[in-house]
């Protein structure tokens, strides 16, 4: 048996998941090791387009199923074909970006195929010929490390954001494999209604840089200033538990324990205190700042740069300055 | 109607946890308490015993060892009917896929289940996995992340379910039994009342084995399990002290920082 690595490309609208790159791209690291090939499964309806941006992101082969019935990621025939691929072609291990689709299907597969799967895996390494993981547990306040000693394929789903996106070369090539669907429409019983797209376009799971805002924010207009701010930056806005508690923005935008786990290349907390439930959700941004009136908020042991002061008065400087040295 | 609730005990969310070199966690003083996010489930399937006038019934269910009872008596307290715990020492060192076995297995033997539902994850291990797994092995309706149930009609066997995903609000449409995931806002848990922790400390919570509800014993704990935990460990601590930018005017605060950020590369 080979030691290919399956990848699952998640892709919305015509679009790729930047995880399923990311995840290509650990693929990539780990085969140089194990020896087999990186192995894309791509399914959706017209997304053959997408098949050579898999292979330049650095795939060896593409399964590729376009069907009507896989327009919309549904559990029942993405979880059946994946499983059916993996049987015919035993892969040592499948990879899955950590998005909300991705840690539904990773176990559902592993299920079918009576496997293991590690999930929200940080880090994913071969050691001794074995691939071990490292996934946080508590909420970040510890680590594990995990392995699939003996059930083939191991499935693991990898936290976005967290492995390097590799960069494209349009000059590679690959084989790309046509496959049919593996249900028809009558056998599968979820039919998707309707979506209602989230405000502000930017997810806070993808967005490199977040503006959040908590209980210094005073009520839901104080939070004008946080999404100019994280507009001014092209990103994505965030809350604490507190502001989305006492009823200041949706839960959607909730970064924490409870909410969104999020690691940005930038994350501003803004009137954010900092307790410990926060801090799960946001300390593996790479650089935080924390603006915060009190000099005592935990937030600025945890922040790489902070400023003691008056949000209302520091973040529209902030804006301001950033429109001034880029232009609006 | 027969709604089953899956729940699981866990450290108190504000625990502080310490590791020790061979991997065990400990949290001092801190409660064992039902898994937070389980409450959602719970006060979910009470709205929907309610919005019934009472008619379902809702069992509350956990595969563990007594500590279960925890979780358990706090969703008796909050109203659910009945509990029962499953547990047998070949279930030590389960993973998600023996765990959604054992599970399955337990709703299966109750026949009559329409409606499964689940919280997010544990805060504890943090997987996320089993309810999709249960729904799997079932082969029923696998609704995640739903933050609405926006229509339940147990005669005509179909529910309607908003998901909380990257992109939005996803409306899908499902026949009955479903698994059903769901996530914070889709309810506020209601506190015990204190008829309900009386009622509680009275109640019965039958313990099923892995006889009654007939696992195949290598198909759970470690033999049955696909993940093995290799090592438990504190995670780095981030380095240092924030470096503070001094506010006496919010341009030159602003200035600086933005230099800053610009040498980090992160702007």
């Amino acid at each position: 048996m080979g030691k290919d690595i399956f990848v699952w490309i998640e892709q919305f609208h015509g679009q790729i998941a930047s995880p399923s790159l990311e995840a290509i791209g650990a693929a990539r690291r780990l085969s140089e090791t194990l020896g087999g090939q990186v192995c894309a499964c791509l399914f959706g309806q017209d997304v053959q387009g997408l098949a050579q941006e898999v292979v330049a992101h650095g795939a060896d082969k593409v399964f590729l199923a376009d069907d009507p019935t896989l327009a919309d990621f549904r559990l029942e025939p993405y979880t059946t074909l994946l499983t059916q691929l993996a049987r015919e072609h035993q892969p040592e291990a499948i990879l899955l970006g950590a998005t909300s689709c991705g840690r539904d299907l990773g176990p559902a597969v592993a299920v079918d195929l009576a496997a293991g799967c590690v999930a929200d895996c940080t880090s994913l390494d071969v050691e001794d010929g074995r691939l071990v993981a490292t996934r946080p547990i508590y909420a970040g306040k510890l680590l594990s490390t995990c392995t699939v000693p003996d059930k083939r394929p191991a499935v693991f789903t990898i936290r976005a954001r967290v492995f390097p996106k590799p960069e494209p070369d349009p000059s590679r090539t690959g084989e790309v494999t046509p496959v049919p669907p593996a249900l028809t429409e009558d056998q599968i019983a979820t039919k998707v209604v309707g979506l209602q797209e989230t405000e502000g376009g930017v997810s806070l799971t993808d967005a490199a840089i977040i503006v959040s805002g908590g209980r210094g924010v005073g009520g839901p207009d104080g939070f004008g200033p946080i999404r100019e701010l994280a507009q001014a930056l092209n990103g994505a806005f965030g809350a604490s538990r507190a502001a989305v508690d006492a009823g200041w923005i949706p839960y959607e935008h909730q970064v924490g324990q409870t909410g969104k786990t999020v690691s940005p290349d930038l994350y501003i907390a803004c009137g954010i205190s900092g307790a410990i439930q926060h801090q799960a959700g946001m300390r593996t941004s790479k650089v935080i700042v924390a603006i915060n009136k009190d000099p005592e908020a935990p937030i600025f042991q945890l922040a790489n740069y902070g400023i003691v002061g008056d949000l209302f008065k520091l973040v529209p400087a902030l804006t301001a300055e950033l429109k001034k040295r880029f232009g609006s | 109607m027969h709604i089953v609730v899956c729940t699981k005990q866990t450290p108190d969310s504000a625990a502080k946890l310490s590791v020790d070199e061979a991997g065990t966690v400990t949290w001092g003083d801190s409660p064992i308490v039902i898994n937070p996010w389980d409450e959602y489930a719970v006060e979910e399937a009470l709205l929907i015993k309610e919005r019934y006038g009472g008619e379902p019934k809702v069992t509350v269910i956990s595969v563990g060892p007594e500590q279960a009872l925890e979780a358990l008596k706090h969703a008796i307290a909050m109203g659910c009917d009945e509990a029962v715990r499953i547990w047998d020492d070949s279930f030590a060192g389960s993973d998600t896929l023996a765990t959604s076995y054992v599970l399955a297995k337990t709703i299966e033997k109750m026949a009559d289940v329409d409606l499964v539902l689940f919280g997010r994850s544990t805060i504890d291990s943090q997987t996320g996995q089993v309810a999709v797994e249960v729904a799997r092995r079932l082969g029923f309706s696998p609704l995640t992340y739903v933050i609405k149930i926006a229509a339940l009609d147990p005669d005509g066997r179909s529910i309607t379910a908003e998901r909380l995903l990257e992109q939005g609000r996803q409306v899908v449409q499902a026949p009955l039994p479903a698994v059903v995931g769901t996530t914070k806002g889709i309810n506020e848990p209601r506190y015990p009342s204190f008829m309900g922790i009386r009622k509680a400390t009275r109640a019965e919570y039958p313990l099923w084995s892995a006889a009654d509800v007939g696992v195949e014993v290598d198909q759970v704990g470690v033999t049955g399990s696909g993940v093995r935990w290799e090592r438990i460990f504190a995670p780095p601590a981030r380095e240092g002290m924030a470096e503070m930018i001094p506010a006496d005017s919010p341009e030159d605060a602003a200035r600086i920082l933005v230099d800053k950020l610009l040498a980090e590369k992160v702007i």
